[in-house]
């Protein structure tokens, strides 16, 4: 079986500044989960837009679903880091779900009943269904999140990808979402960046360490040595409870 | 008052007059929406001026200048969201460049035209009680247009409003509808021409959508009370302004400013103090 996404020695750089990636190595197989880590900067965004097609690799080769990026984007549900929306846009909760049914919906005029179904489910899932009337400007951090999830599920992706997608939240909301991202794990490939080691490897079957090139790929947990090739400098170990986390000091 | 209802009723021209109001708050109601929302007034005032260059073009030829707003509209809107698309580090600069060359084409070639004609007068500072029958059809077609395009591909708009990047990764050609928005603008500058003129036209087109947004719960109530929003403001502006035979454009235009200012004060109080229940609400507090 192909790889759901699969990265050949790619290579990219930004028209200025020095190379984003190099020689980034990578396959995801189906059903995976796989946490990207890395120092900001580190190049987990660019990796996405590559893998995205909103980006197109200076060497190497990016296949998604077996097909190039750009074709297999149906497939792929994304959830950016930060959205990218004005806070006060008027729109509701369900017309920001449904915008998840573009691509797939009929091309003129609005949505069809079997568009509102799958909008409803994903709200069902992500449990913002009570709250599809709502403007999305009134909604707290943690339930605009759900939402963007939810919009990423109506796409009915294979793939799912998010971009730091607890940045913004506290850490019980932050629980809540990754054990509906497990759940989601069942039926589809997920590719989660997080800049926090130690809460995601509870979560992932695998976790790839980036900063410019890729330092690892196994499984986690994650050795304090990998953690100080990563950041680039010794780092401290915080007992946690049950789960060991790690974090960098600078 | 009485005296401006009495002269509506026996007078063509004021009923022509308040068509045009209803007919550019249509187009202003709808696409100064979407100009709101997407945060390019700029872009628009860039268009709109940039219409002079175009009318003076025309009226140098000794076409008619509406014709000529028309296709320098247009183009104006061509140019323009290809800079943006392209150039988006220097927008600013480049807009605020062809804002002025535009101008000055259109002064150029006015002061090149035998006999200067007030009538250009009309056309920076608009004349809604000269609005001739056959514009009033033209606007009424552009309105249709303008409709016809947003009832259609209203789920592409919307996405390319809220969330440009995640719209494209669905596959919607966002370039080709950020152009369409940016040429329905074009089509509501030459609408709104004649009705408040060139220097006034962003006023009207954000004004009633600005207005509208503090209120709307999704950009089709928006876009209804921006509409109904802009016809009491040029039905009142003319009312107000015919008795003492002030410029109507600029009479609606400072009432609309009025209405904004005081909303928008209106709106700010009522947060800092009668909304304050509703701010700390539980699950609000991590917004």
């Amino acid at each position: 079986m192909k790889p759901a996404i699969e990265l050949k020695n790619v290579s990219f750089a930004y028209d200025i500044g020095p190379p984003a990636l190099e020689h980034v190595s990578l396959a995801v197989e189906e059903g995976e989960f796989l946490g990207l880590v890395g120092p900001n900067g580190g190049g987990k965004s660019t990796l996405l837009k590559l893998v995205l097609g909103l980006l197109k690799p200076s060497s190497g080769e990016v296949r998604v679903a077996g097909g190039t990026a750009q074709a297999a984007r149906r497939m792929i549900g994304y959830m950016p880091q930060y959205a990218r929306y004005v806070r006060d846009f008027p729109i509701s909760v369900e017309e920001t779900v449904l915008l998840g049914r573009l691509g797939t919906t009929r091309l003129m005029g609005g949505y069809g009943v079997a568009d509102r179904e799958v909008a409803h489910r994903a709200m069902g899932e992500t449990e913002v269904l009570d709250l599809r009337q709502r403007p999305l400007g009134t909604l707290s951090g943690g339930q605009v999140q759900r939402v963007l999830v939810a919009r990423a599920l109506a796409c009915e992706p294979r793939i799912l990808i998010l971009d730091e997608p607890t940045a913004n939240i506290d850490m019980r909301a932050e629980t809540d979402i990754f054990d509906l991202f497990k759940l989601l794990n069942q039926r589809m490939t997920i590719v989660v960046v997080s800049h926090d080691i130690g809460f995601i490897s509870r979560y992932v079957t695998r976790v790839a360490c980036l900063n410019r090139t890729l330092l690892c790929h196994q499984p986690a947990p994650i050795g304090p040595d990998v953690i100080e090739r990563l950041y680039g400098m010794p780092v401290q170990r915080i007992p946690h409870g049950d789960a060991c986390e790690t974090e960098a000091k600078s | 008052m009485t005296a401006f209802l009495d002269a509506l009723f026996g007078h063509a021209f004021l009923q022509q007059a308040l068509a045009a109001g209803v007919l550019a708050s249509i187009a202003c109601g709808i696409v100064g929406s979407y100009v709101v929302v997407k945060r390019i007034g700029y872009l628009a005032g860039g268009v709109a001026h940039t219409v002079l260059g175009g009318m003076g073009i025309a009226y140098f030829l000794g076409k008619s200048p509406i014709g000529g707003a028309l296709i320098a509209a247009l183009l104006a809107a061509l140019i323009i969201g290809w800079v943006s698309l392209r150039f988006r580090q220097h927008e600013d600069t480049i807009i605020g460049a062809l804002w002025a060359v535009g101008m000055a084409i259109g002064i150029l070639f006015i002061s090149r035209t035998p006999g200067y004609n007030v009538d250009l007068m009309s056309y920076l500072f608009g004349n809604i009680l000269m609005v001739p029958r056959d514009d009033l059809l033209l606007m009424a077609g552009l309105d249709g247009v303008i409709i016809a395009l947003v009832w259609t591909f209203r789920k592409q708009f919307l996405a390319v409003c809220f969330d440009e990047e995640f719209a494209r990764l669905r596959g919607v050609p966002t370039e080709v509808f950020y152009l369409g928005l940016l040429l329905m603008v074009a089509l509501t500058v030459v609408i709104l021409i004649q009705v408040v003129g060139l220097v006034l036209v962003i006023a009207l087109l954000t004004l009633p959508a600005a207005i509208a947004s503090q209120y709307a719960r999704s950009l089709a109530a928006m876009m209804l009370t921006a509409t109904l929003l802009g016809i009491a403001f040029t039905g009142a502006g003319l009312a107000l302004s015919y008795e003492p035979d002030l410029p109507a454009g600029a009479t609606i235009i400072l009432l609309a400013g009025a209405v904004y200012l005081f909303s928008a004060a209106g709106r700010g109080l009522y947060l800092r103090f009668g909304g304050r229940r509703m701010q700390a609400a539980p699950g609000n507090k991590d917004a």
